[in-house]
């Protein structure tokens, strides 16, 4: 089969169908899924083709949305989740720390928890109060989750795959603002590992790191940065984080920037600032920098303009690592 | 206010208005539930058998020492376990004391093939389903923080968050009816839980799908230090009303009735009606755990109360008068209570703590670079101590 274009929403719809096809154990669930087909339609079509017993329109409660899944999970099933915006999920995060989390280590490996949570998260559609939010770090936090995130529809159908493939509980981050941006995908090509971070441009002079709605960002950044060689990493997974990949392109370039969407404070950026300066202390030219959001509340849609960050505040960080 | 219904007219596309009923008659018949602690019994606290009117219980012998014997041996277990922890071998116990014939009664009612979603003071449950009391005992004393093979005895891990595993065993109970399967979930929790949302989210996600759960609700009239009254004003197995499936309540210190209705909740859920609650009304003689003081919270009358509504001690007069036992039955229940007592204690106090490095073990199914880096440190910190001439 040829690559197709399509964008995010897309090949995330696609993921879930090939997986639907595949295993009779695949279970969509979350609210509003069916029938509407997601709010983000992400699931559109689903339940039409596979039935309201593998496409389930749930009750609106996220915490028992996720904990009926893990009794589905222990019931053979492996449900991919849907919680509908990233400000909800909070209802459901008991069932998934507490629960999800450590149900394979408080069984001692008997119990597998192959659950995917799928939740579109981060800025830039000027959406109202606690639909836009960042919260990846809380959950990369805790043990026995893997956090992931796709930058792209060729990984956002991948990933999505893999993460249905996996064992172990994935909370998958889709960045919102990217559901509409489209690209080829190569729906037969063979996929990287999962948790493998990748260059996805090469450079000298100083490596950026993004991962989800960032690397588009960080790619924007490195055109605009005149006369600068900028390498850009798309980290693809939060947790784990791939600090081989990272290390190898700081050994080159000997600066490191990490751009995300979610406050800088205690953020993903401080975990890769903190084990790159470790690896590669005597490496580096300038002590790695990040750019992200405030510590603050998710401000109200005319400020966040000034709460992501952009090409600006990017290249700033940039010249000041250069000036060291 | 009087009822409106015939005045209304009553149209084909108009939906059906539910008859007005008078305020102050339905208040007082909710209030006269409420006031009313009746309910099902079988066993009065004399030892007396008492039919409903609609049922003769038709208890062979045989069940009844069998419920008699694993309340006596459950007992002798939890006696042990709360000594251990007062001599400093257990960091914890929670005691089922008195709550024998809930747990007894209703665990008899299961099929092998049923799966249990326990709280942590199901000890008695764990026994019937044939987990290994020391297997328990290794949570409480900090070994691990599971400690037996789930998936053996249909018997879930504990989960002292309380009220999260309501919602697996809705879950689990979806999947059956996704599989075709008719055996059924049961979930125990207690009047405290009852108040968490997670509960009132398992009601709903296990009545709009109808799933085949038992919700088994031992109130055991204290939340720690916190009465009942400080959970829930209303009967508590009316709340199934609000949710749409029945909800029954039982002398929780009666194990034949409490088999009887747990028995008639599962035939409804295999048959595919959606799931059931049912209200074991009971007691904890004990603390909490072995953390709290009961004489700080609550009165020695009202324990007194309690103790003379004893499920052990009403069995075994029935057993007698019935005369479905020999003097030599009791002597050889109590022996085996003993030897279960004594193999508890002689293995919690030989029991190992598990190596070090299993902290890493199985905190993913698939492997995570920063658990195995971790790992590799600290085998190199231990291999450095040993270098250095310390003892590890």
């Amino acid at each position: 089969m040829p690559a197709e274009k399509m964008s995010l929403a897309r090949a995330l719809n696609e993921a879930l169908r090939t997986a639907l096809e595949e295993d009779p154990a695949i279970l969509v669930m979350g609210e509003d899924v069916g029938t509407l087909g997601g709010v983000f339609r992400v699931t559109d079509g689903l339940k039409k083709d596979f039935g309201e017993d593998r496409v389930i329109d749930t009750p609106l409660a996220e915490s028992g949305i996720v904990g009926t899944a893990i009794g589905l999970a222990l019931g053979g099933y492996r449900p991919v989740v849907e919680i509908q915006f990233d400000g909800f999920v909070f209802p459901a995060y008991d069932q998934i720390v507490t629960q999800l989390a450590k149900l394979h280590a408080r069984s001692d490996g008997r119990i597998r928890m192959p659950v995917v949570i799928r939740i579109p998260y981060g800025g830039g559609i000027g959406a109202v109060e606690h639909h836009s939010d960042s919260p990846e770090a809380l959950f990369a936090h805790v043990a026995g989750l893997k956090v992931v995130s796709p930058s792209n529809p060729e990984d956002g159908y991948w990933m999505l795959r893999q993460a249905i493939r996996s064992d172990d509980p994935v909370i998958f981050f889709e960045p919102k603002r990217r559901y509409w941006d489209t690209a080829e995908v190569d729906l037969t090509a063979r996929p990287e590992p999962l948790h493998q971070a990748r260059v996805v441009r090469p450079g000298t002079d100083l490596t950026l790191v993004g991962y989800g709605p960032t690397v588009k960002l960080c790619l924007e950044a490195a055109e605009a940065a005149e006369g600068r060689s900028l390498e850009v990493v798309d980290l693809r997974t939060v947790s784990p984080v791939d600090f081989d990949t990272i290390q190898r392109s700081v050994e080159r370039t000997h600066r490191l920037v990490v751009v995300h969407e979610a406050p800088v404070f205690f953020g993903a950026g401080a975990e890769i600032a903190a084990r790159i300066t470790t690896r590669c202390f005597y490496t580096l030219e300038a002590p790695v920098l990040r750019v992200g959001g405030y510590h603050a509340p998710y401000p109200a849609a005319r400020l966040e303009e000034e709460f992501l960050p952009d090409v600006d505040r990017v290249l700033d960080a940039v010249d000041r690592s250069l000036a060291y | 206010m009087t009822a409106t219904g015939s005045q209304r007219s009553q149209g084909p596309d108009e939906p059906t208005v539910p008859p007005a009923l008078d305020f102050a008659e339905a208040l007082n018949a909710f209030m006269s539930h409420r006031e009313d602690l009746g309910m099902l019994q079988l066993l009065t606290p004399e030892g007396t058998l008492v039919s409903p009117p609609d049922r003769t219980p038709g208890y062979a012998p045989e069940l009844l020492r069998t419920l008699y014997q694993d309340m006596v041996v459950s007992r002798a277990f939890d006696t042990e376990a709360t000594a251990l922890q007062r001599q400093g071998e257990l960091g914890l116990w929670p005691s089922l004391t008195g709550q024998e014939a809930a747990q007894v009664g209703s665990a008899h009612a299961l099929r092998p093939d049923d799966y249990v979603f326990p709280s942590y003071r199901e000890h008695a449950v764990a026994w019937c389903r044939g987990v290994d009391p020391v297997d328990i005992v290794k949570l409480f004393r900090g070994v691990t923080n599971g400690g037996w093979d789930p998936k053996k005895s249909n018997f879930h891990l504990y989960t002292l968050v309380v009220g999260s595993h309501v919602l697996h065993a809705t879950g689990y109970a979806m999947s059956l009816v996704k599989k075709g399967s008719d055996a059924a979930a049961i979930a125990y929790f207690g009047d405290g839980a009852s108040s968490e949302g997670d509960v009132a989210e398992a009601f709903t996600f296990a009545s709009v799908h109808e799933a085949p759960v038992v919700f088994f609700c031992q109130n055991n009239q204290w939340a720690i230090s916190e009465p009942v009254e400080r959970q829930l004003r209303g009967p508590l197995y009316r709340r199934a009303d609000g949710f749409g499936f029945p909800g029954v309540r039982v002398d929780g210190n009666d194990a034949l009735a409490v088999h009887a209705v747990t028995n008639a909740a599962l035939e409804h859920v295999r048959a595919g009606n959606g799931p059931f609650l049912i209200e074991a009304f009971t007691y904890r003689m004990g603390a909490h755990t072995t953390s709290d003081d009961p004489t700080r919270y609550r009165r020695q009358t009202e324990v007194e109360h309690w103790r003379a509504r004893d499920p052990i001690a009403r069995l075994r007069t029935h057993l007698t008068e019935a005369d479905h036992t020999t003097p030599e039955f009791f002597d050889e229940v109590e022996e085996k209570a003993r030897e279960v007592a004594y193999r508890v204690r002689r293995e919690t106090r030989t029991m190992p703590n598990p190596h070090r490095l299993t902290v890493f073990d199985h905190v993913y199914a698939e492997g995570h670079a920063t658990v195995d880096e971790e790992r590799e440190q600290s085998e190199e910190h231990h291999r450095n101590t040993i270098a250095n001439g310390e003892t590890e």
